[in-house]
């Protein structure tokens, strides 16, 4: 690249410099420091100098174990039964001082299923964090799909030559400068439980047959409200990215195209489509990250809530970083959730590959 | 025969504005609806969300919400703080990161691939990854002020601008502008004598109007939506930005039409600065696309 210019270091440094520099001490050294964090119980505020303490902080996070019990007999060797429930020894007997079990100390039911007669309870020892793992985890496979394939059927729809067109680009894409903390604010109206405005219209579509619902505050319906919020702000701007990708396909194709008397899906299929591909890994990279990194929608809604429903690792990562100042907890989450974006993307990236 | 395909081309184009349509009222209804409950009592607000009055500006339809906003809490300063770090980051990025651009494309410096590489790989690290030990970093910084060497930047303007300043996506859209520059002129303005700087200001950036557009854009959109970034960094209320002033309208007794004053009078301003360089606004998100 570029090597005809002049050589100047002195130039060259002076004018890379300011911004090198910036770059180095606002986010390389951060992320150093998250990584060093992570391995010691650095606090905000300490009268105490920080100490190394090896893994302890992931395995506090990500410490998960199984148990298998078998059910509690009676003197006649036949389960008990209460209620209809197979009864099981109490967990605390094995998570509380139990010497058989030093790993389980201080670990919580996480889920359990039942396997023949027994039953194999799952333990965490962070059993909200794992809450929030999986939780992130739901909002990204819902939004990454669905909103990208939105945002690409909104392109393929104002790609149009059609008089008026650009307003309609134009309203699409509004939510996008709209600050998702307003968003946020403007949908807890939305989902309100009594006077949201969600609830009149499903009332009134329904003649009143469909009962109001506390969209934010009902453990099944909040994380799915979130989704649907932030994909509405949102789809605006992969839409812009999928025109610009549906742009750079020559018309020339179809023409050709029409020529051989191809139906719409065909173009679709085998005009378009290929023409997107690059597209479409960027877009799905990019949703991919930012829904990764789920916070404000959460801090302005549910904050967590309710039963944990909407907890998420970002959220997480704050609670304890910020809420309470336990840097190298918050530090932990956040280099935990640095490696599952890079191992996304490098999955995707190698995925979609270029294939030789 | 031709009349009959000529109903059913304008019926096809009534069904396909309608659906068009539709899909507008999806994306506008909320912001409708908060500009118009603004206007409205309390009272009247909440008993119009049963109906399209909800989107209507009628019954008793004043300014009062603002002005209760503006008296429960200082909208004034947020408003200017919000303001003055997006201008002052905004800036300070253009010149920045144009800078690294222009010294990435045009000059032959060592070192210069691998800063560039280690730059563009920052792009992958989210900022929420780094935001816990940046606020530590934060709370240790020096700086040099009128009242002398003063440890930490918690609580300051300096916090919420001088590290958002420089960040690789806008140093990438710049190097990707100036690559297409034709190097003939730099080459040219260098024979003759120019210095560097002379070459960046006088040749490189009037030709960089487009660019500047998009990125001043860019950050323009990221910094003043900030959220998590003030609220960790600025408990201090004189130095809170708009989103991070919301809090004030959550305490006790939730006034609903005079959160819906403060949403409009922070959302409003900028929505129709996007209707008005809405060109400008889709070809910069456009722009994050191109050659990704």
């Amino acid at each position: 690249m570029a090597s005809r210019f002049q050589h100047s270091n002195r130039a060259g440094w002076l004018m890379a410099g300011p911004a090198a520099a910036l770059i180095g001490l606002f986010i390389i050294v951060p992320f150093a420091l998250a990584i060093v964090f992570s391995f010691t119980n650095q606090r905000l505020i300490s009268p105490n100098p920080a100490e190394f303490i090896g893994l302890d902080n992931y395995r506090q996070l990500l410490g998960v174990a199984t148990l298998t019990l078998a059910p509690e007999t009676d003197a006649a060797g036949a389960p008990v039964v209460e209620n209809g429930e197979v009864q099981y020894p109490a967990l605390r007997g094995y998570t509380r001082n139990n010497p058989d079990y030093p790993g389980l100390r201080g670990m919580r039911e996480w889920f359990s299923f039942d396997w023949g007669d027994n039953r194999t309870f799952v333990l965490a020892r962070d059993v909200v964090f794992m809450t929030a793992i999986v939780n992130t985890f739901i909002f990204v496979l819902v939004v990454a799909p669905v909103q990208g394939g939105l945002a690409l059927g909104l392109a393929l729809l104002i790609n149009q030559k059609l008089r008026g067109i650009n307003v309609f680009r134009a309203i699409y894409f509004m939510p996008v400068v709209v600050s998702i903390v307003v968003v946020s604010l403007l949908w807890r109206f939305i989902y309100d439980g009594n006077s949201g405005l969600l609830n009149n219209l499903l009332g009134f579509l329904s003649f009143g047959f469909i009962p109001p619902v506390d969209w934010l505050g009902n453990p099944s319906t909040a994380l799915g409200a979130i989704i649907a919020m932030s994909i509405w702000q949102a789809v605006g701007f992969h839409m812009v990215i999928w025109l610009s990708g549906l742009q750079t396909i020559s018309p020339t194709l179809y023409e050709a195209a029409a020529l051989e008397g191809a139906s719409k899906w065909q173009t679709f299929r085998h005009v378009t489509w290929p023409g997107l591909r690059n597209t479409a890994v960027l877009v799905l990279i990019v949703i991919t990250m930012q829904a990764f990194a789920l916070f404000a929608q959460i801090d302005v809604t549910t904050r967590g809530g309710p039963l944990d429903s909407t907890q998420t690792i970002v959220f997480q990562a704050v609670q304890r970083g910020y809420g309470k100042q336990d840097i190298s907890g918050g530090s932990a989450i956040s280099v935990i959730l640095f490696v599952i974006v890079l191992a996304i993307s490098l999955t995707q990236r190698w995925l979609t590959r270029e294939k030789r | 025969m031709a009349m009959i395909s000529g109903e059913n081309h304008g019926l096809r184009l009534a069904v396909r504005y309608a659906v068009l349509g539709l899909i507008a009222v999806i994306f506008i209804f909320p912001l409708v609806f908060m500009v118009v409950s603004s206007l409205k009592p309390d009272q009247q607000l909440l008993l119009d969300t049963k109906s399209l009055r909800a989107f209507l500006p009628v019954g008793d339809i004043s300014l009062d919400n603002y002005v209760a906003a503006f008296q429960r809490a200082p909208v004034g300063l947020f408003i200017f703080n919000s303001v003055l770090v997006t201008g002052a980051t905004v800036l300070l990025s253009l010149l920045v990161c144009s800078l690294a651009g222009f010294a990435f494309v045009f000059i032959n410096w060592t070192g210069r691939e691998l800063v560039l590489g280690i730059i563009l790989a920052t792009l992958i690290v989210p900022f929420e990854t780094i935001a816990i030990p940046l606020l530590l970093l934060m709370s240790k910084l020096p700086w040099l002020g009128l009242d002398g060497l003063t440890w930490g930047w918690l609580n300051s303007y300096r916090v919420q601008i001088v590290p958002l300043v420089a960040d690789g996506l806008t140093i990438f859209l710049f190097v990707q502008y100036f690559k297409d520059l034709p190097g003939e002129l730099i080459e040219a303005a260098r024979v003759e004598g120019a210095t560097w700087w002379q070459i960046y200001r006088r040749v490189v950036m009037p030709l960089s109007g487009p660019i500047l557009a998009t990125a001043a854009i860019l950050k323009f959109l990221i910094m003043y939506n900030q959220y998590l970034w003030p609220l960790m960094v600025v408990q201090d209320e004189s130095y809170r930005p708009v989103m991070v002033g919301l809090q004030y309208f959550f305490q006790l007794n939730r006034a609903w039409g005079e959160i819906m004053a403060y949403l409009s009078l922070i959302t409003v301003p900028v929505l129709g600065f996007y209707l008005v360089l809405q060109r400008a606004f889709i070809a910069s998100i456009a722009s994050t696309g191109v050659k990704g």
